[in-house]
């Protein structure tokens, strides 16, 4: 077909492009995937028992802090590698700034502690199904994310389906937290991340055969 | 571009319009064929169409722009690359080949006898190779035949040995 013709048949009826239409999309995607993996924690896991005083304690917070502030940053560097031409690189920095925090607070936590007690505060109880658990209730969200993403335009699938596996698992480890009640910042720091980044590799080979335009 | 996303087909046909030689000469200088630029360039136009949501307009348009137009050219190269190799089914019948046992043995072979004096190696290769009679052979290499069956003999004795070595 000759260029100028195609350019008449794309011009032919064109409707308004349905910007906020994308953006609703991804949002209602991994707003139902997070629904679903807190559902999933209710039904499989449940809330841990002791969370009246534990919500108190610092440890809590950090838990579900760390993954949440890391979604959020993960979000918006989600948002920009979906487009085509948007600069990335502001909130893949920014990712940095949670992991520091967890790590500064598990060092503290670490220098302080008795080193007998250094084994219990990295491994926990629970070290061997947590991360397999985050990844687990990161099924929804990943595939909700996913969704949302169709649509939009990666130029670096690889890297935008990493993205989204990192804020899958994000989401998904800030959910787990409600149940999981181990008390180490040194756990949290190595597990949590571990299992978030398992998702993200499997984002990063997601993006490659489903993101693709 | 504005006007085009709120669905102006006025103005998104002049931009496309617009677009199509810049396109052009974009894909013309990274490829030097015609025909391909020109395939890329309504490939890109298509794209444009069909993911002109994902244009933020507080973002630059080139960029965005650029950036479908490179993400094209490089799915395009990509595609190039793997069109230039072998067919799998052929690729594998190549890799099969290398793998058995035969050829294997049979690089051994010609490694031992590549190491055998000049007139020696032709003896074998006739005899215990290419399966002559020790009489073709001796004609062949102007020996008489106890001659060739001597040679022979003693090569293969320098053959077992190279092996016995190697093996030591």
């Amino acid at each position: 077909m000759k260029t100028d013709a195609l350019i008449d048949r794309l011009a032919e009826g064109v409707e308004p492009a349905g910007m906020q239409a994308l953006r609703r999309r991804l949002l209602n995607g991994l707003g139902a995937g997070a629904a679903a993996a807190f559902v999933l924690m209710l039904v499989l896991l449940g809330v841990r028992h002791d969370l009246p005083q534990a919500a108190g304690t610092a440890i809590y917070w950090s838990k579900i802090l760390y993954p949440l502030l890391f979604a959020v940053i993960g979000f918006a560097m989600l948002l920009r590698l979906a487009r085509p031409g948007a600069d990335a690189r502001l909130p893949m920095a920014l990712e940095i700034v949670p992991v520091a925090a967890i790590s500064a607070f598990a060092w503290m936590q670490w220098a302080s502690a008795p080193e007998a007690e250094h084994y219990a505060l990295l491994m926990g109880r629970t070290w061997l199904v947590c991360p397999w658990l985050i990844v687990l209730l990161a099924v929804p969200v990943f595939a909700g994310t996913f969704w949302g993403l169709r649509g939009f335009a990666p130029t670096r699938p690889g890297l935008a389906g990493f993205a989204a596996g990192l804020f899958a698992g994000a989401v998904s480890a800030s959910i787990y937290a409600l149940h999981c009640n181990e008390g180490g910042a040194p756990f949290v720091a190595l597990w949590y991340s571990l299992g978030i980044v398992i998702v993200g590799l499997a984002g990063a080979l997601a993006g490659r055969l489903l993101l693709r335009w | 571009m504005l006007a085009s996303l709120a669905g102006d087909a006025v103005s998104y046909r002049t931009l496309l319009a617009q677009l199509a030689p810049h396109l052009r000469g974009f894909f013309l200088r990274r490829l030097g064929n015609g025909a391909d630029a020109e395939d890329l360039v309504q490939e890109t136009l298509i794209a444009i169409h069909a993911k002109r949501a994902t244009y933020d307009p507080s973002l630059p348009f080139t960029a965005w722009l650029h950036a479908i137009a490179r993400y094209k050219l490089i799915d395009h190269l990509r595609r190039a690359r793997i069109r230039r190799t072998l067919p799998l089914e052929e690729a594998d019948a190549v890799f099969a080949e290398e793998r058995t046992e035969a050829a294997i043995a049979r690089r051994d072979v010609e490694v031992l006898l590549a190491q055998l004096p000049e007139a020696k190696r032709a003896l074998v290769r006739r005899t215990k190779i290419e399966g002559l009679s020790t009489a073709e052979a001796a004609r062949q290499s102007g020996l008489s035949e106890s001659g060739v069956k001597v040679g022979v003999h003693r090569a293969l004795k320098a053959l077992s040995q190279m092996i016995g070595d190697k093996r030591r």
